[in-house]
C-alpha cells in the first residue's frame, strides 16, 4: 500500500476541477452553516421555554418563543434547499467535465496502450469511479467539513452548559474516530480490490459481448457462464467481506452515542437534583447531544467515501498519467502545403512490440517516390499490417525513422500527418453511425461531391439504396451489412478527398471477383496520382503496384516489379503465385494500367453477360 | 430520445437535407449532433422488446421487475424473516432511548430529590440494556442483509449473463454489444449501490415512522393529533417525489447507456480513429451525449434538492408546533416535562429517516430502473430457443446430412433473403457455395448453424429439425467459421481449446499442426502460451484466422460450415490450409463459401446462389465444361491470376 500522503496527492490533483466550483462551494458552505445554526438554536429556544415561560406560567413568552422557532426553522430549511439545489448542478457538472477530460485523453493515448488494456477496466473507470468520486465532490466532502464545525459548535454549547458532562459527550467521540481510522485502513484494501474485481468483470462482459457468435457456434455458453460465475463469486465473497467491515463499525457508531446518552441522562439527573443544572438545561443537553449524533455516525460513511474516492483517483490519475507515446513534436515542422503525391521513405526502421523479444521489422529500407505504388507481400504474419501502421504513426518507430517529402513523420503534427495519408485496415471498423458519418470521419468538411467520387471508386453505391440512404445507421449498432459491404465502405473513407498518401491493407480481400476487379480498375485511377503502399495477398491486385517489396522475416528481402521478382525470386514465387510450381512465363500483368484499364472503359458491360454484382 | 431514429416515410432519405432535430438534444455544438448516428433501420433498436414508452407497457414492464425481485428474495426467505425480526428488536431497542428520557426526567428526579436513586439507576440500566440490544441487532442485521442482498446480486449478475447468452443472434445484433455491457455493468452497480447502504435505512424508516405514530399516540394523544397532521403533507410531497423521480431516473438510465455505447465503441476501434483524425468529432458526440446525462442526472438530483428540505420544513414546523402547544398543555396542566422532551426526541426519529430516505431514495429510484431494465432483458423472449423435448440425433459411422426443405428467410420483414430453398447435402459431401454479394450464401451458413430459425420451411440435420436438436448436440455436429474471427482474452493453447474444452496440449498442437498454423505460434515470444491480446504485438488478420481454423478442427465436427474463412489468409499458407481440409474433409460434410475460387476447386459440388436461389448444382468440373455463371466466374477467377 502507498503511503497515506500519496494516497490524498491523486484526489488532490482533482482539485482543478472543483475550482470554477470555487465561490459556490464557499456561498454553499455558508448557507449550509447558517442552516446548521438555525437547527441549533432550537434546542437552546426549548431551554429557555422551558426554564422561561413555562416555569414562569407565560403564555404571551411562550407564543413569542414558538414564533421564533417556526422562523428558524423554516429559514434552516429554506437554506438547505437552496444549497442542494446549486449543488445539484455543480457536481454533476464536475463528474461531466473529468469524465470529457478523461475521454479526451484516452482518444490521444497511443494504440500500443489501448492493445494493453482492456476496455472495460476503461469504462468502469469512467462511470463507476467517476460517480465515487462525484459523490464524495458534492456530499462527501461537504458534509466532512460541516460535520466537524456543526460537531465543534455542539461541543462548545455543551461544555458552556454543563462542563464536565459537555467534556464527556465531547470525549466520546474519541473512540469513534479511533474506530472509523481503523476501519478505513481496512475499508480501502477491500474497496480497491473490489473495483478491480468489477473491472475484470465489466471485461469479461464485453469480451463475452464480442464474442458472442464464436461462443454460439462452438456452443461453449456453459463455460463461459461458469467463468463468469467465478468472477461474479469473488466479487461477491469480496463485498461480502467489505460489508461485515461496516456492519462492525456502523454499530459502534450506534452503540457509543447511546450509551454516552444514559450516563449524560443519570449524571445529569443528579445536577439537577443537586440544583446544578434546570430541568431546561437537561432537556436542552440531551437534544443538542442528539444532534451529534449525525455528524459522528456520518463520519464512518464519510470516511469510507473518501477512502473509495481515493482509490477512484488513482485508477482515474492511473489513466491520465500515461502519456501518449505518440505525439506531436513540441516544435513540429509544416508540411508543404503541395497538393497530390508525396515522397514515402522507410529509413533503417526497425520496429518491435513493448514487451515482445525480438523485433517485427529490422532495417526495413523502401522508397516510394511520389505518384508510385508499391504492394507489400509476403507470408502471413511477416509484419506487412505492422509496417502500415506505422505511416500513420499508430506506432512509432524503434530504431530508423519514416520521412515524408524528407521530414521525419515524428516532426510533423500529428493531425498534419494523418490528414495527408490516408488508411483502410485489414479489418473494416464502422462505427454505430450514419453511413456519411462513416465515410467523413477524419473529413467532417467533405461536400456531397466528394463523397460520391470516394463511393464511386470504392464501388460502394449500394450506400444510396440503403433505407435511409447515406443516413442510414450502419455499424454494430444499425444495419448489418456484410464484409464486402463494409469493406468497400473503409476503402472508401480512405480515398475520400484524394490524400496524398494512401496506405491499404489488403483492401480488396473480402470481395468477389467481378467486384474486385470493377474496385481495381477504379483504385487504379486514383492511384495513378497518389503515393501509395498496399498489403496484397492476391496476385490480381498485385497488379495495382508500379513495384512490389517481398517482406521476409522483418525485411524487405527483395524489390522490384512484379515480372521481374515472378522471374528472380522464388521466395516471390512462393508467396504469390496461385498454383504450385506456376510457371514463371505466365507474366501478364507487366503494365500496371493494361489489365484494369481495359475493364474500367466499360463499367457496366460485363464480358460474359453475367451481372453477378447486384448488392 | 428515439423520435428522430424512428423511421418516417415522409423523411427525406437524402442525408444532408435531414432537417430533423430531436427536442432536448444539445444543439450547441450544431444541429448535425442530433443525426450524427443516423437512422436505425429497426425503430426498438435501442431497447428489448418489453421496453416500450406507453403507460401499459411502463406498468407491465414494473409488475415484471417487482415478480423478478420476488423470485430473487424467495430462495432467501427464512433469513429474510430474521433479518426483519432483527430489525423490529433494532427498533425497538431504539425506540426505548426517548422514553426513557421522559421516564428519567419525570419520574427520577423527583425521588432522587428525595434521596432515592433507585428509580433513576432502574432507567439508567435499562437505557444500557436498549443499547447492547441496539448494537447487537444492528451489527447482526447488517451482515445477514448484506448476505441476502449479495446473494442476490450475484443470482441476478449470473441470470441476466446467461439470459445474454441464451438470446439469439438477432437479438444482439439489434441490441449491440455497448448496450449489453451497460446492462450488466453499471445497471448491475446501481442496484449493488442501493445493496450496499440503503435497504436497512429505508425499512428502518418506514418501521420508525410507524412505531413513533404509536408511541405519541400513546404518550399524549391531543399532542400527537397535532403532530399527525403533519402526515398528510409527507404523504402528498412523498407521492410527487415518488413518481417524478421514477422518470427522472428512468432517464438517467438511459443517458448512461448512451455514454457507455459511445465509449466503448469509439475506443474498440481506437486505429480507425486515430488515423482518421476523428477525436474532435468523437469528442464533441461524446461531451453532447455526456452533457445529456448530466442534466438527466442533474434533474434527478433537483428532485431530491426539493424533497429533502421539503421533509425539513414540515418536520421544523412540527417541532415548533409541537413545541409552542406542548408548553400550553404543560402550562394548563395537561402534560408533564418529560413527556414535551420525548416529543421532541421522538420527532427526531420520525424526520430524521425520512430525510435520509430521501438519500437513499435516490439509489432505491437508480435501482428500480436499473432492475426494470434488466426485467426486460430476462424477458426478452429467446426467438431460437432450445427444444423442449429434445430429439437425439441418429448415431452412425457417417453423419451430418443437411437438408433444407422450402425455406424462407429475411432479416427484416418485407425483405426475404431467401425466397424458398430447396437443397440436400448428403452425408461426407464437400460442398462450395458461391455467388455474387447479398446473394444470401452467408444465411445459408447461419441458418445451418442455427443462428437463426427460418421463418417458413425447414433445416434439417440426419433428418432431424434442427429445432428439436439440444444445442449441445447441434455445436458438436457443426461449426461455423468466419471471417470475423474473434479471439478471447488469454494464451493463444487456449483460443485453440475453446474448441474442445478437454483436449490436451497435444491435441491442441496436433489441430495447429493439421493446419499449418504450428509454426507461426511457435514463433511467438511464449509459443502456445502467448497472451493473445495483452503482449503488445497482436496477431495480424491471418493469423487470427489460422487459430480459429485450428480450433474448428479440434471440435472435430461432423459439418463444418465455412464463411469466407480463409480471406485473410497469404497463398501459400490458404493452399496448406487447402492441403489439410482435403484429408479432414474426407468423412465429414462441408459447406464452404469463398470468393476465391482455389479453395472451391476441393469441393465435390458447386452450388451458385442467386438472390437466393440456387440457379446452378453440379461437380466443378461439369460447371465449368457446361458454359454457365460458374464457368464466367471461373474464367473471371484464372484470369485474376498470375
Amino acid at each position: 500500500m502507498a503511503p497515506r500522503g500519496g494516497r490524498v496527492r491523486n484526489l488532490w490533483r482533482l482539485r482543478r476541477y472543483v475550482r470554477p466550483h470555487l465561490a459556490e462551494y464557499g456561498w454553499l458552505l455558508l448557507a449550509a452553516l447558517a442552516a446548521t445554526g438555525a437547527g441549533l438554536a432550537v434546542p437552546l429556544i426549548t431551554r429557555r421555554m422551558v426554564d422561561g415561560p413555562i416555569a414562569e406560567r407565560d403564555p404571551a413568552g411562550l407564543l413569542r418563543l414558538g414564533a421564533l422557532a417556526l422562523l428558524l426553522g423554516v429559514a434552516e430549511a429554506v437554506l438547505i434547499f437552496i444549497r442542494r439545489w446549486v449543488q445539484s448542478s455543480s457536481a454533476v457538472r464536475m463528474e461531466a467535465a473529468i469524465r470529457s477530460d478523461l475521454y479526451a485523453h484516452l482518444q490521444r493515448l497511443h494504440v500500443g496502450f489501448h492493445d494493453r488494456w482492456q476496455s472495460g477496466q476503461l469504462l468502469s473507470r469512467a462511470t463507476t469511479d467517476l460517480s465515487v468520486i462525484r459523490r464524495f465532490l458534492s456530499f462527501g466532502l461537504m458534509f466532512g467539513v460541516l460535520n466537524v464545525i456543526t460537531y465543534l459548535a455542539v461541543a462548545v454549547l455543551l461544555v458552556r452548559l454543563h462542563w464536565p458532562l459537555g467534556l464527556l459527550v465531547a470525549a466520546s467521540a474519541v473512540p469513534l474516530f479511533l474506530v472509523s481510522r481503523r476501519f478505513s485502513r481496512a475499508y480501502l484494501v477491500a474497496s480497491r480490490r473490489m473495483q478491480d474485481q468489477l473491472g475484470d468483470v465489466a471485461t469479461l462482459v464485453e469480451e463475452s459481448a464480442r464474442g458472442l457468435r464464436t461462443t454460439r457456434a462452438y456452443g461453449r455458453r456453459p463455460e463461459m457462464t461458469a467463468r463468469f460465475s467465478r468472477d461474479a463469486r469473488r466479487l461477491h465473497d469480496t463485498s461480502i467481506a467489505k460489508s461485515r467491515l461496516l456492519a462492525r463499525t456502523s454499530a459502534y457508531f450506534d452503540l457509543v452515542p447511546n450509551l454516552t446518552l444514559a450516563v449524560v441522562l443519570v449524571t445529569g439527573a443528579v445536577a439537577v437534583a443537586r440544583g446544578q443544572l434546570t430541568v431546561g438545561d437537561l432537556v436542552a443537553f440531551v437534544s443538542l447531544q442528539l444532534m451529534l449524533v449525525w455528524p459522528v455516525e456520518s463520519l464512518g460513511w464519510i470516511i469510507a467515501n473518501a477512502q473509495e474516492a481515493m482509490t477512484a483517483a488513482d485508477r482515474i490519475q492511473e489513466v491520465l498519467d500515461t502519456r501518449p507515446a505518440v505525439a506531436d513534436p513540441p516544435a513540429p515542422v509544416p508540411l508543404p502545403r503541395a497538393t497530390g503525391a508525396r515522397r514515402l521513405r522507410f529509413e533503417q526502421v526497425g520496429f518491435g512490440y513493448p514487451g515482445t523479444t525480438g523485433p517485427v521489422l529490422r532495417d526495413v529500407e523502401l522508397t516510394v517516390e511520389p505518384g508510385e505504388t508499391v504492394a507489400v507481400v509476403g507470408a502471413t504474419g511477416c509484419g506487412k499490417s505492422t509496417l502500415l501502421s506505422l505511416v500513420p504513426r499508430l506506432h512509432d518507430v524503434t530504431t530508423g525513422r519514416i520521412t515524408l517529402d524528407g521530414r521525419d513523420i515524428r516532426d510533423l503534427r500529428l493531425a498534419d500527418l494523418r490528414r495527408t495519408v490516408g488508411v483502410a485496415f485489414e479489418e473494416p471498423t464502422l462505427f454505430s453511425m450514419s453511413v456519411w458519418e462513416n465515410l467523413t470521419l477524419g473529413r467532417p468538411d467533405a461536400d456531397e461531391d466528394e463523397v460520391r467520387a470516394a463511393l464511386a471508386v470504392a464501388q460502394a453505391e449500394f450506400a444510396y439504396e440503403l433505407p435511409w440512404g447515406l443516413a442510414t445507421r450502419v455499424g454494430e449498432q444499425g444495419l448489418s451489412l456484410s464484409g464486402g459491404q463494409r469493406q468497400r465502405l473503409a476503402l472508401a473513407r480512405a480515398v475520400l478527398g484524394r490524400p496524398g498518401v494512401l496506405v491499404l491493407d489488403d483492401p480488396l480481400s473480402a470481395l468477389d471477383v467481378h467486384t474486385e476487379a470493377l474496385v481495381e480498375a477504379a483504385l487504379a485511377r486514383v492511384l495513378r496520382d497518389t503515393t501509395a503502399l498496399l498489403v496484397v495477398h492476391r496476385p490480381s491486385t498485385v497488379a495495382l503496384a508500379d513495384r512490389v517489396a517481398l517482406l521476409a522475416d522483418g525485411r524487405i528481402a527483395a524489390v522490384g516489379t512484379h515480372s521481374e521478382l515472378l522471374a528472380g525470386v522464388p521466395a516471390y514465387r512462393a508467396v504469390l503465385s496461385a498454383a504450385p510450381g506456376a510457371a514463371p512465363g505466365a507474366v501478364p500483368g507487366a503494365t500496371a494500367e493494361a489489365v484494369p484499364g481495359a475493364t474500367a472503359d466499360d463499367p457496366d458491360g460485363d464480358p460474359d453477360g453475367v451481372d453477378l454484382v447486384r448488392s | 430520445m428515439s423520435v428522430e431514429e424512428r423511421p418516417s416515410p415522409a423523411a427525406p432519405a437524402e442525408h444532408r437535407t435531414t432537417p430533423d432535430t430531436a427536442p432536448g438534444v444539445n444543439r450547441r455544438d450544431g444541429p448535425d449532433l442530433t443525426r450524427w448516428r443516423g437512422r436505425a433501420t429497426d425503430p426498438d433498436a435501442d431497447r428489448s422488446t418489453a421496453e416500450q414508452l406507453s403507460p401499459e407497457a411502463v406498468t407491465r414492464l414494473r409488475a415484471r421487475s417487482r415478480a423478478l425481485l420476488g423470485a430473487l428474495l424467495r430462495p432467501h426467505r427464512g433469513t429474510l424473516a430474521v433479518t426483519v425480526a432483527l430489525l423490529l428488536l433494532q427498533n425497538a431497542a431504539g425506540m426505548a432511548g426517548p422514553y426513557l428520557v421522559m421516564l428519567g426526567i419525570d419520574r427520577g428526579i423527583g425521588p432522587l430529590r428525595a434521596g432515592d436513586g433507585g428509580p433513576l439507576v432502574a432507567v439508567a440500566a435499562a437505557f444500557a440494556v436498549a443499547a447492547a440490544v441496539d448494537h447487537a441487532a444492528k451489527r447482526a442485521f447488517l451482515v445477514l442483509s448484506a448476505r441476502i442482498g449479495q446473494a442476490v446480486l450475484l443470482d441476478l449478475r449470473q441470470r441476466v449473463y446467461a439470459q445474454f447468452l441464451r438470446l439469439p443472434v438477432a437479438f444482439h445484433e439489434r441490441y449491440t454489444s455497448g448496450r449489453m455491457v451497460s446492462r450488466l455493468t453499471s445497471d448491475l452497480d446501481s442496484i449493488a449501490e442501493l445493496v450496499d447502504g440503503g435497504i436497512d435505512k429505508l425499512v428502518l424508516a418506514g418501521l420508525s415512522i410507524v412505531s413513533v405514530a404509536g408511541v405519541l399516540l400513546w404518550l399524549d394523544a391531543p399532542l400527537a393529533a397535532v403532530t399527525l397532521l403533519a402526515f398528510p403533507f409527507l404523504l402528498g410531497l412523498s407521492r410527487w417525489f415518488t413518481r417524478a423521480s421514477a422518470s427522472a431516473y428512468r432517464r438517467t438510465r438511459e443517458a448512461v447507456a448512451l455514454v457507455i455505447v459511445h465509449f466503448v465503441e469509439s475506443l474498440g476501434g481506437i486505429r480507425a480513429v486515430q488515423a482518421f483524425r476523428r477525436e474532435r468529432r468523437n469528442q464533441q458526440i461524446f461531451m453532447a451525449v455526456n452533457d445529456d446525462y448530466r442534466r438527466a442526472n442533474r434533474d434527478a438530483f433537483r428532485l431530491i434538492a426539493t424533497y429533502s428540505p421539503g421533509i425539513k420544513l414540515i418536520g421544523n414546523v412540527t417541532v415548533a408546533v409541537v413545541l409552542t402547544y406542548g408548553g400550553w398543555r404543560i402550562l394548563a396542566g395537561d402534560a408533564q416535562l418529560g413527556v414535551l422532551a420525548a416529543f421532541l426526541l421522538y420527532l427526531r426519529r420520525f424526520f430524521e429517516p425520512m430525510q435520509e430516505l430521501s438519500q437513499f431514495y435516490n439509489s432505491l429510484q437508480s435501482a428500480t430502473a436499473a432492475l426494470e431494465k434488466l426485467a426486460g432483458v430476462l424477458d426478452e423472449p429467446v426467438g431460437v430457443p432450445e427444444p423442449d423435448r429434445p430429439v437425439p440425433l441418429p448415431t452412425g459411422p457417417v453423419r451430418g446430412a443437411v437438408e433444407f426443405a422450402s425455406v424462407t428467410f429475411g432479416y427484416r420483414p418485407g425483405a426475404l433473403i431467401l425466397p424458398g430453398l430447396d437443397l440436400v447435402v448428403p452425408a461426407g459431401q464437400t460442398v462450395a457455395l458461391v455467388g455474387p454479394t447479398g446473394a444470401g450464401k452467408s444465411t445459408v451458413a447461419k441458418l445451418v448453424a442455427r443462428f437463426h430459425d427460418p421463418l417458413t420451411g425447414t433445416v434439417r440435420l440426419d433428418g432431424v429439425d434442427l429445432r428439436d436438436v439440444a444445442d449441445a448436440d447441434l455445436r458438436r455436429a457443426v461449426v461455423l467459421v468466419t471471417q470475423e474471427t474473434h479471439l478471447f482474452g488469454g494464451t493463444v493453447a487456449e483460443n485453440i481449446r475453446f474448441g474442445r474444452p478437454d483436449a490436451d496440449d497435444r491435441q491442441v498442437q496436433a489441430a495447429a499442426r493439421a493446419i499449418g498454423a504450428h509454426d507461426f505460434i511457435a514463433g511467438l515470444p511464449e509459443g502456445y502460451d502467448t497472451d493473445v491480446h495483452r503482449r503488445g504485438g497482436r496477431l495480424s488478420a491471418g493469423q487470427r484466422q489460422l487459430v480459429a481454423f485450428a480450433r474448428a478442427f479440434l471440435a472435430d465436427p461432423a459439418v463444418l460450415v465455412l464463411d469466407e474463412a480463409t480471406s485473410s489468409l497469404d497463398v501459400p499458407t490458404e493452399r496448406a490450409v487447402q492441403r489439410a481440409l482435403r484429408t479432414i474433409l474426407r468423412d465429414r460434410t462441408a459447406l464452404i463459401i469463398a470468393h476465391r475460387l482455389s479453395t472451391v476447386e476441393i469441393a465435390d459440388r458447386v452450388l451458385v446462389l442467386e438472390a437466393g436461389r440456387l440457379v446452378e448444382d453440379g461437380p466443378p468440373a461439369e460447371l465449368i465444361a457446361g458454359g454457365g455463371r460458374y464457368a464466367a466466374l471461373h474464367r473471371q477467377w484464372r484470369d485474376s491470376l498470375v
